[in-house]
């Protein structure tokens, strides 16, 4: 491979008319504002100016011939901006999370570990908190896994239909939280006596009295136990999914095999294809808890910030925007952050090493 | 033999009643949405409509979300297009263009993918207000894009690793560049790989809330926002509220139910197989 510059008059050109184009509207935005249909959007045309100016230096780039640095040269914009959003932002976070700031205007006044230690000493709600996500992200990957896992076997038997039932398992995935979270509270309507309604009045009807629940109105800390249902229902077929995958991947000739051994289809199902899908189980959990640990949206829409129901992201959001403590609430996220990157950083590692390898 | 046969019946039986109640809460939102408002009674939740099918609760449902849905539509299809193009070169580039810590740097952009983004709403919102795309859409699309750049890049540098690269090395032999490999042999490979990223971005957005509640204000919320706020009012009644939620859900519910093979697929290199 050799590096070495040449000149092409056309490209070179281009280059020059993108470089002036690019220059020349950043200079200009930076004088006057770009109003369209009363939209402030001067932001957005700086940020294309610039993008235009650096595709002119890119073709620039690209004349010396060395495709390593034009690869990292044209990954640059991807690479600053999750710099910046990202990581950036992140470590902004961390700095506020050790400031007083509490109120509108910024109060970078550093106190120390001072705010993540009024959360987990003198803040009852933010134990409340842990608590419910402890017992959400339990139940969640454990109703995810079984049922998850449940299906999988179920549809693995080569039964007619196969693919209408996959179907029917997996469609809640594409619904969102809030959706979900709006149909689910009416389903789980904790309303007795003459007024009851929705799954409460079909186990009446059914004569299953003793299944009628006060769901996520339970007294706490089981109530929180119930709010895993809709997100069960939504994620569970993902997780049958992955297993499904799973246990497709497995060749017939090892099942076959098991089978000429004497082993009944229960034993094949426990001796051989339950141990080879350790690595499925370990995604679905690092996925669906990193889900858990973040449960946000379905919360809302169920519980109505209620504090009973509350989880750290809610409190995030209740204490910054509405309570407008700004340290306090980038304490929850950095904690938040830790939490979930505890889970996802030596999975990620991990998958680094054996990409290196290959 | 009949063992077989009593098995399978058993299979089946455990299939349908496990498919009806995840039909459930569709069930529930269709037959309230299509019942006459006179019929509504949270006695009779469960009751087919008996006069005939109405679409008064639709249209009610629809004139309190209508123009949601439109900035929804709004936001999503430049954001799902953007994302994709951007994903789609990131993808390439680290794919068949590896240098010394392209693996790290793929890495670092991944994680991006599983950060709790309330640990960095507080610096989003103050940057936001600083650059004055802060309260509308452009400014939803432009975050969308940015925190799309982890998934999209994922998905398209799984997909672009699985292209052989004699393809690629007869390409050099000929002196095609970077980009003319990109443009003659990779680009026009790619559209399964755009289908997916479109759909699943399409879908994120639109289910999206965290974001669009904190980033937009009333004029330019979000469906999600939107019908979020609607389930907290005590003025609308219940009635409309289901047939409300199922016109929020119908983009990504058609979508799945038209495109699911694709929706599947960028679910599975959610699941990080690369």
């Amino acid at each position: 491979m050799y590096h070495r510059f040449e000149l092409r008059i056309p490209q070179f050109i281009l280059a020059l008319v993108l470089m002036l184009v690019g220059a020349a509207s950043l200079f200009i935005l930076s004088n006057t504002q770009l109003i369209i249909s009363g939209r402030n959007l001067t932001s957005i045309g700086l940020l294309i100016g610039g993008l235009v100016l650096y595709s002119g230096v890119l073709v620039i780039v690209a004349m010396f011939n060395n495709e390593t640095i034009l690869s990292i040269a044209m990954l640059l914009p991807s690479i600053v901006a999750v710099a910046i959003f990202v990581y950036g932002f992140i470590g902004w976070s961390l700095r506020v999370s050790l400031s007083k700031w509490k109120g509108l205007n910024p109060d970078y006044t550093w106190v120390g570990l001072q705010q993540y230690y009024n959360l987990f000493n003198n803040d009852p709600r933010f134990i409340i908190d842990i608590r419910n996500t402890a017992m959400f992200t339990v139940g969640f990957i454990f109703g995810c896994l079984i049922i998850g896992l449940g299906l999988a076997i179920l549809l693995d038997q080569r039964l007619k239909g196969e693919a209408l039932f996959r179907g029917i398992f997996l469609f809640p995935m594409s619904i969102s939280f809030i959706a979900s979270g709006v149909v689910w509270g009416w389903l789980m309507n904790p309303a007795t006596g003459n007024r009851i309604t929705g799954i409460n009045l079909i186990f009446q009807k059914l004569g299953l009295t003793s299944l009628i629940s006060l769901w996520h109105s339970t007294p706490q800390p089981w109530g929180m136990a119930f709010t895993v249902i809709p997100a069960v229902w939504q994620l569970s077929g993902f997780t049958m999914a992955l297993y499904l995958g799973g246990i497709r991947s497995i060749s017939e000739d090892l099942r076959e095999a098991a089978r000429v051994d004497g082993a009944s289809e229960i034993q094949i199902y426990r001796y051989v294809i339950l141990p080879m899908l350790q690595p499925v189980t370990l995604s679905a959990v690092i996925i669906l808890g990193h889900m858990s640990l973040k449960i946000f949206d379905l919360i809302v829409a169920l519980g109505n910030k209620a504090i009973s129901l509350d989880v750290p992201g809610i409190y995030m959001w209740v204490t910054t925007f509405d309570g407008t403590n700004y340290a306090q609430g980038a304490a929850i996220g950095i904690l938040m952050l830790i939490s979930v990157a505890i889970l996802v950083v030596p999975y990620l590692i991990q998958n680094m090493r054996t990409e290196t390898e290959l | 033999m009949s063992r077989r046969f009593a098995l399978k019946t058993f299979f089946y039986i455990l299939l349908i009643a496990l498919a009806i109640v995840y039909l459930l809460p569709v069930y529930l939102m269709v037959i309230t949405g299509f019942k006459p408002f006179d019929q509504v009674d949270l006695k009779t939740m469960w009751a087919l409509p008996t006069t005939g099918l109405h679409i008064d609760n639709f249209i009610a449902g629809y004139k309190q979300l209508a123009p949601n849905l439109n900035n929804s539509l709004m936001m999503v299809i430049p954001e799902a297009i953007l994302s994709a193009l951007l994903g789609s070169f990131n993808g390439y580039l680290l794919a068949k263009w590896k240098f010394r810590g392209s693996n790290l740097i793929f890495s670092l952009i991944l994680f991006g993918m599983f950060i709790p983004y309330q640990s960095i709403l507080i610096p989003l919102v103050k940057f936001m207000q600083f650059i004055k795309l802060y309260g509308d859409l452009p400014g939803l699309v432009l975050v969308h894009i940015i925190y799309g750049i982890p998934i999209t890049t994922l998905i398209f540098r799984n997909y672009y690793a699985g292209i052989g690269t004699e393809i690629l090395e007869a390409a050099r032999i000929d002196g095609a560049s970077l980009m003319g490999i990109y443009r003659y042999i990779m680009f026009p490979l790619s559209a399964p790989s755009f289908a997916v990223v479109i759909i699943w971005q399409f879908t994120q957005a639109w289910n999206e809330f965290l974001f669009a509640v904190i980033l937009t204000n009333q004029a330019h919320w979000p469906v999600t926002v939107a019908l979020n706020n609607l389930a907290g009012s005590q003025l609308v009644q219940w009635n409309v509220l289901m047939a409300a939620t199922l016109l929020a859900a119908l983009p990504t519910l058609l979508v799945y139910i038209f495109l699911g093979r694709y929706f599947l697929r960028g679910l599975m290199a959610g699941a990080l197989k690369g």
